[in-house]
């Protein structure tokens, strides 16, 4: 079999073209691997699989001041190879060339060649394309070459073969905000003492899970004049009509049900359920009202508190379910409330 | 408090014409032992079974797991206030039959319980595949309400490891392991220099199949306390959840703590680890914010330098996670929580329900929501055909060939927030 046909690109300091004052050095092609390209060629596990044909070599100055321009002329000389991978970088800590990697190395790869690249976790191409390609993530300069090579080139092959890419701290890429699941060396509970020892003395320590940022939701203006309100009821509480038409799943549900409740002004264990898997459901059964209380909001209907419930409520099941799935729901669900001139909704959990 | 554990190591178990530990083999005389369980006038029936590792066999849906033991000598026997009567264990010796446990299956009781798999990618999530399991398949009394059908089958199982460890009473250990907790003012003579650590165990109580028991008390009934470590061993935690079961402390999860295993590796080294705070997981908001203020406070109050937080269970319970999490640390007190997370199928999606700056030092089991594929394996005890409605499982997951696509929280054990297991993510 041949080998993967790759190409490098790197910038005019690793080409030994000069410092600064050549930092606007015009894209350039040449034949076979340039600079840190020996360093993956004569990579064992490198070697054997793939060889850089070529390297395509560009000031970084030049690159970030006519990106357009580059990047056109760049992709037109990277696709003259017709590489089966391509490798950018690594740009270790300077920070014009890692977005300069990083350009391409996501272009490259929306052009369907697989590509990756490596910098130092600070570079500030990183968090611009962390999450577009595999970043390799290497020490903040050029001395952790050999490092960086040692974990660029598996990687490298791996996504150019297509295989099946591992977590994060298993590949060595950068978190890229896809959680991946794999086996580490010591249990949990024996990591936990080991991070609990360091944070007590005052050490340098890795937590498995950055906190995000929470999404937090300023309510909406109050309803002067309810009687005159239109409500609609929507529920995380997995109530569905009785025998869960739609199969909404007890945990991690990956779709929400619309049902009409106009006919009901008292919701039973003949008419509803809960989907719910996550908490206890005999009460909810017994009577759906206690988590969608469509008795209580028909009453007020009658004693004219309340203007009218809006014919369909919509209801999905929040156990176990991603945030994400929570939000395009909500997102859809909102939507029909609004078109629907709901004026306000009761948002109901378990 | 000081106890010995006798571990004596099983690599089998037969059925018989007499109930007998001899040679690592536990042998039942399955007669006797259906008879005892039977006592029980919610059960209609039960089956026993035995499924050992490497076996092509899936127990399904589980509902406990519990690791048969006896006390040999100390107050009090195994499971008080539950099996035995309240009695202050923890203490004197222990015999514990390792590499056995007991399993309890039988008609579904809610969407909640696991899959055990003892061969094949099943098997490599969950710990309990490497056990020789007696499975316990228990079937009501027609009519039975749910909450009775789940106690009769916790009760069975928990019987049927009392039954089973009594057999080990007067075999000889092969290997003594022994922790020792002492009084706090011991502990700051003996390492005035060491940081005092305790372990916040959060029990998880929402109701039914989301129950833990305490000395045969309702968790969701109890404030926070301190309980020593060493009574923890002897059964005086039962788990009554299994509800997305990869997350949830079976009772021999409870039995062979993790994190309390780890801590008294290091204590009088590292450490000085001071004891065990447990707290439940409620579901009102006033008691998740007066459980959270009160295991704060009892850390403060134990002087301590850090602590351990494990949770158990995700999404409601991520709050008291976070609450805790917060208020210990605003007591100056360093903490590392131990959790589990739900990033989606894509593994995309924020992976907890609530989150703060405080938390900054995380230790995670893994993303229950990853789809894994169980192959066909020869034989089913339980009901297959619950794997579409199991929690981690939708429409379709039991496919036309046996095989089964579903999310991983359907094994029982696999993203354990004890740290039990080498899984994680990133």
């Amino acid at each position: 079999m041949s080998k993967l046909r790759v190409v490098h690109y790197i910038n005019q300091f690793f080409a030994n073209i000069g410092g600064e004052e050549k930092a606007d050095y015009q894209p350039e092609l040449r034949e076979g691997f340039v600079g840190p390209g020996m360093a993956f060629n004569q990579n064992k596990e490198f070697a054997d699989e793939a060889e850089i044909v070529a390297t395509v070599i560009c000031g970084d100055s030049y690159f970030n001041e006519n990106v357009d321009s580059a990047l056109e002329t760049v992709m037109g000389m990277i696709k003259s190879q017709n590489p089966d991978l391509v490798i950018c970088g690594p740009a270790f800590n300077a920070g014009r060339y890692g977005v300069a990697c990083g350009t391409v190395a996501a272009a490259v790869n929306k052009a369907g060649i697989p590509a990756i690249t490596g910098m130092y976790k600070e570079n500030p191409g990183a968090d611009m394309f962390k999450k577009e390609v595999y970043i390799i993530s290497t020490k903040n300069s050029a001395a952790g070459m050999r490092d960086a090579v040692k974990k660029m080139a598996p990687l490298a092959i791996k996504v150019a073969k297509g295989e099946a890419i591992g977590a994060s701290a298993e590949e060595g890429y950068l978190p890229n905000g896809i959680r991946k699941n794999f086996f580490e060396k010591k249990r949990g509970s024996q990591r936990a003492v080991e991070m609990l020892i360091k944070k007590l003395a005052d050490k340098e320590f890795e937590t498995e899970y950055e906190m995000p940022s929470f999404d937090r939701v300023a309510p909406g203006e109050a309803i002067k004049d309810m009687s005159k309100a239109k409500i609609a009821l929507v529920t995380s509480g997995g109530i569905v009509p009785k025998g869960n038409p739609d199969h909404i799943e007890s945990s991690s549900a990956s779709k929400y049900g619309q049902y009409d409740i106009s006919m009901f002004t008292d919701l039973t264990a003949e008419t509803h359920e809960t989907a719910h898997g996550g908490y206890d459901p005999v009460y909810a059964n017994a009577d759906a009202d206690r988590v969608l209380p469509v008795d209580v909001i028909k009453e007020y209907i009658e004693e004219g508190k309340i203007g009218s419930l809006h014919q369909y409520y919509y209801a999905t099941v929040g156990n176990g379910t991603a945030v994400a799935s929570a939000k395009k729901y909500a997102t859809e669900i909102g939507k029909k409330l609004v078109d629907d001139h709901v004026d306000a909704v009761i948002l109901t959990s378990t | 408090m000081k106890l010995e554990l006798g571990i004596i190591p099983i690599s089998d178990i037969q059925f018989g014409p007499e109930s007998k530990v001899e040679n690592g083999t536990i042998y039942v005389n399955a007669e006797e032992l259906k008879a005892l369980i039977l006592e029980d006038e919610a059960l209609q029936s039960v089956e026993l079974d035995i499924a050992r590792p490497g076996e092509s066999v899936r127990i399904m849906p589980v509902k406990d797991v519990i690791e048969p033991r006896v006390k040999v000598s100390g107050e009090g026997a195994m499971f008080p206030g539950v099996i035995s009567k309240v009695a202050t264990v923890g203490s004197g010796r222990t015999n514990v039959l390792r590499g056995s446990a007991v399993v309890t299956t039988g008609k579904i009781v809610g969407f909640q319980e696991g899959i055990i798999d003892m061969t094949g990618e099943g098997a490599k999530y969950t710990p309990f595949s490497q056990l020789n399991n007696l499975v316990v398949v228990c079937e009501p009394v027609d009519g039975l309400a749910k909450h009775a059908h789940e106690k009769a089958v916790r009760l069975a199982g928990l019987k049927t490891a009392d039954y089973i460890g009594k057999l080990a009473k007067n075999i000889e250990a092969e290997e003594i392991e022994t922790y020792e907790t002492v009084s706090v003012k011991e502990g700051l003579q003996r390492w005035p220099d060491l940081p005092r650590v305790a372990y916040v165990l959060m029990l998880q109580s929402q109701g039914l199949l989301h129950d833990t028991y305490v000395y045969g008390v309702d968790a969701k009934q109890s404030l926070t306390t301190v309980i020593m470590p060493t009574e923890i061993m002897d059964g005086a935690i039962l788990s009554g959840n299994c509800v997305s079961a990869c997350d949830k402390n079976t009772t021999y999860h409870h039995l062979n703590n993790p994190v309390i295993k780890d801590l008294f590796a290091q204590h009088g080294k590292t450490l000085n680890f001071v004891g065990v705070i447990i707290t439940n997981e409620n579901v009102y908001l006033a008691d998740k914010m007066r459980s959270s203020d009160w295991t704060a406070k009892l850390c403060d109050w134990l002087g301590l330098d850090g602590a351990i937080v494990s949770q158990e269970g995700f999404g409601n319970p991520d709050t008291d996670l976070i609450m805790n999490c917060k208020k210990i640390e605003a007591k100056g007190v360093k903490t590392v929580i131990i959790t589990d997370e739900y990033a989606g199928r894509d593994g995309a999606s924020q992976s907890l329900a609530d989150a703060d700056a405080a938390a900054t030092a995380v230790v995670t089991g893994g993303n229950a929501n990853e789809v894994i594929h169980l192959p066909k394996l020869d034989k089913v005890i339980g009901y297959p055909e619950v794997a579409d409605i199991i929690a981690g499982g939708f429409d379709g997951s039991l496919q036309a060939d046996g095989s089964i696509i579903a999310e991983l929280q359907v094994i029982t054990g696999a993203t354990n927030e004890m740290g039990f297991n080498t899984l994680s993510a990133r």
